[in-house]
């Protein structure tokens, strides 16, 4: 074992260990209580669902699912789910320390969903546009085949339909468990953005906490807007690869959203209560 | 000194044989002749044998064989009169990506590379083929010259990965890999990509969305390293021998999942063994696959290119 390996291995134990503490808090809590994960405070539940869960006292930006996502952005009522027939299987059965066949069944336990993506048409205050919304707790949100065919399928319907299109990410890239397939999404996808840059149709990117690997490197990026919701961590490399690679401490706020604007890499960056408004305006002033 | 892979040892023992023989039959006058012949075809046979039966893991040894031919031996050995083009026009002239007009058989072409080194001077230039996002700047650059003067484009590609560093990040490493995804789908020239050594997840796709993927029969093509990997799902990345396995990262996993077109053979016992005939291989397939290519319009050709990354992917509908 190297001294860097070991120095992991004790700060994963370390994280381990803090989670199990703070699990230990949870319990203790009662039901209509959580606990913001970055300043500590107690905070009634239904005031932080009300708050879109961002923490009213530290401003921290609870990650959200799919389904809270389209809540929150989307008029009441406008989101019409599509190609949710679309569905996984395991093209090389793959088995690491638990077979994918099992992984994917669990994912679904947990999430209700059948994907790491929804895609679909909604409306933002009026505006109609197509959408793909990952969930960043199905499988981490990784990029297989189901997630980049459905996200082909929604921007061809908008190709279609010329209509704008949103995509709106949280992922840590491409899934693993189909290898070379899961690769070839980021070509796939990253073509269909191609024919809605010749059609001249309007493409944004919504950038959530965390946007990764190969999201990044295809269409997480290729948006003709670039937006990173407020304390999102996005990159292409993960954080501890590039510290092993560089043998140096990264700085705190590296990769974060307000990093990348610094550097050029994103056009907006917003807090998740301005989102709605700000998608609107986009929307309006190029006339979609 | 010549580095040799484990599993190659026992030929080199053989062989040392041969020339202790080879070496007593000259001093001694003695015929030797039928014993050499015997350890020579022993030798062969093993050779065969073994390279029939390579596991992932050991194809990775051998895609990552320090003497294995980089992408500018490639270029001297495959093309006449290459010029390379440097520069991505911002500030930086990327080493680990190459690319120049070049002959191929008298034909033009826009040729561009990833670029490993043979020593560690030449590594530290070309930073062991992991390019930054000016090094697929500078290639989309050359994919825009060759769209403009009509050349077919050949990218030979051999990366353990886009590099990870403070600055690749800062300057956009994923939105230049992508970019070229999304680019290189609308160029109306006929584009043959090859793998040649180490086929490593994004960094190697960003040269790689092309009309013809083919692959050196011992290189790999992967979303993730195998040791990536093994140190995710398996939290060990000693473990990478299984992840190489189950990444399905070979040209015949490749081949039979649709991935490639192509598996382009080596001479037995890997391309470092004789880069002339790897070469020439190369040159062959290279030049069938452009002649076929050239017969298509730019509308086919586009066309064909977004429907061959559409199908990809397993799925089912319910």
């Amino acid at each position: 074992m190297t001294i860097q390996e070991w120095f992991d291995k004790r700060k994963e134990a370390q994280i381990e260990r803090r989670a199990r503490d703070m699990k230990g808090i949870e319990v203790e809590t009662p039901e209509l209580w959580t606990q913001c994960v970055h300043c500590g405070t107690q905070i009634l539940k239904s005031e932080l669902e009300e708050n879109l869960m961002v923490c009213p006292h530290c401003d921290y930006h609870f990650r959200i699912n799919a389904t809270t996502r389209i809540k929150q952005l989307f008029d009441e009522g406008s989101f019409e789910e599509l190609f949710k027939n679309v569905r996984p299987t395991d093209p090389l059965n793959f088995v690491d320390t638990e077979s994918y066949a099992n992984r994917i069944k669990k994912a679904h336990e947990k999430t209700g969903l059948d994907e790491a993506v929804i895609t679909g048409l909604g409306k933002i205050e009026g505006h109609k546009l197509a959408v793909a919304v990952m969930d960043f707790d199905f499988m981490g949100g990784s990029m297989g085949s189901v997630v980049g065919e459905k996200v082909t399928r929604i921007m061809e319907k908008a190709l279609e339909l010329k209509l704008p299109m949103l995509a709106i990410t949280s992922s840590g890239g491409a899934r693993m468990q189909e290898s070379a397939l899961s690769l070839m999404q980021m070509a796939k996808t990253s073509c269909a953005v191609g024919r809605l840059d010749e059609a001249g149709l309007l493409y944004i990117n919504l950038l959530t906490e965390p946007t990764f690997g190969g999201i990044t490197a295809s269409f997480g990026t290729l948006g003709d807007i670039i937006i990173a919701e407020q304390g999102a961590r996005i990159g292409f490399a993960g954080r501890r690869v590039i510290e092993q690679t560089i043998r140096q401490k990264l700085p705190d706020d590296f990769q974060t959203a307000e990093y990348l604007l610094k550097f050029g890499q994103v056009d907006i960056v917003s807090k998740r209560k301005n989102l709605r408004k700000t998608l609107a305006d986009i929307l309006d002033m190029h006339g979609v | 000194m010549a580095v040799v892979l484990d599993f190659e040892k026992p030929i080199v023992e053989i062989q040392k044989k041969i020339d202790e023989l080879k070496k007593m039959s000259e001093d001694s006058g003695m015929d030797l002749n039928s014993q050499i012949e015997t350890f020579e075809q022993q030798a062969q046979d093993y050779k065969k044998e073994l390279y029939s039966k390579l596991k992932p893991s050991q194809k990775l040894q051998i895609a990552r064989h320090p003497e294995r031919p980089k992408f500018l031996d490639y270029v001297e050995l495959i093309c006449e009169n290459f010029y390379e083009l440097h520069g991505d026009r911002e500030g930086m002239d990327d080493r680990a990506i190459i690319g120049g007009i070049a002959k191929i058989d008298g034909k033009p072409v826009m040729i561009i590379g990833i670029q490993k080194g043979k020593t560690t001077k030449e590594n530290l230039e070309y930073n062991f083929g992991m390019p930054q996002p000016q090094g697929y700047r500078k290639a989309l650059r050359l994919f825009k010259h060759a769209n403009k003067f009509n050349l077919p484009i050949v990218t030979l590609i051999d990366t353990p990965g886009a590099y990870p560093g403070i600055k690749a990040e800062e300057t956009g490493q994923g939105v230049a890999i992508a970019t070229n995804l999304r680019e290189m789908s609308k160029l109306n020239v006929p584009i043959v990509s090859i793998i040649t050594g180490e086929g490593c997840s994004g960094g190697a796709l960003g040269l790689a969305v092309a009309d013809r993927v083919m692959m050196l029969e011992h290189a790999y093509y992967t979303v993730i390293s195998p040791e990536g990997c093994a140190s995710i799902l398996w939290r060990d990345a000693a473990k990478f021998a299984d992840a190489a396995e189950a990444l399905k990262i070979t040209s015949k996993d490749l081949l039979e999942l649709g991935i490639i077109d192509e598996e382009i053979s080596e001479p037995l016992g890997g391309a470092h063994s004789d880069h002339e005939i790897t070469a020439s291989n190369m040159k062959s397939s290279i030049l069938s696959a452009l002649e076929e290519l050239s017969k298509k319009s730019s509308e086919e050709l586009r066309e064909e290119r977004y429907n061959k990354f559409r199908a990809m992917g397993r799925f089912v509908e319910s």
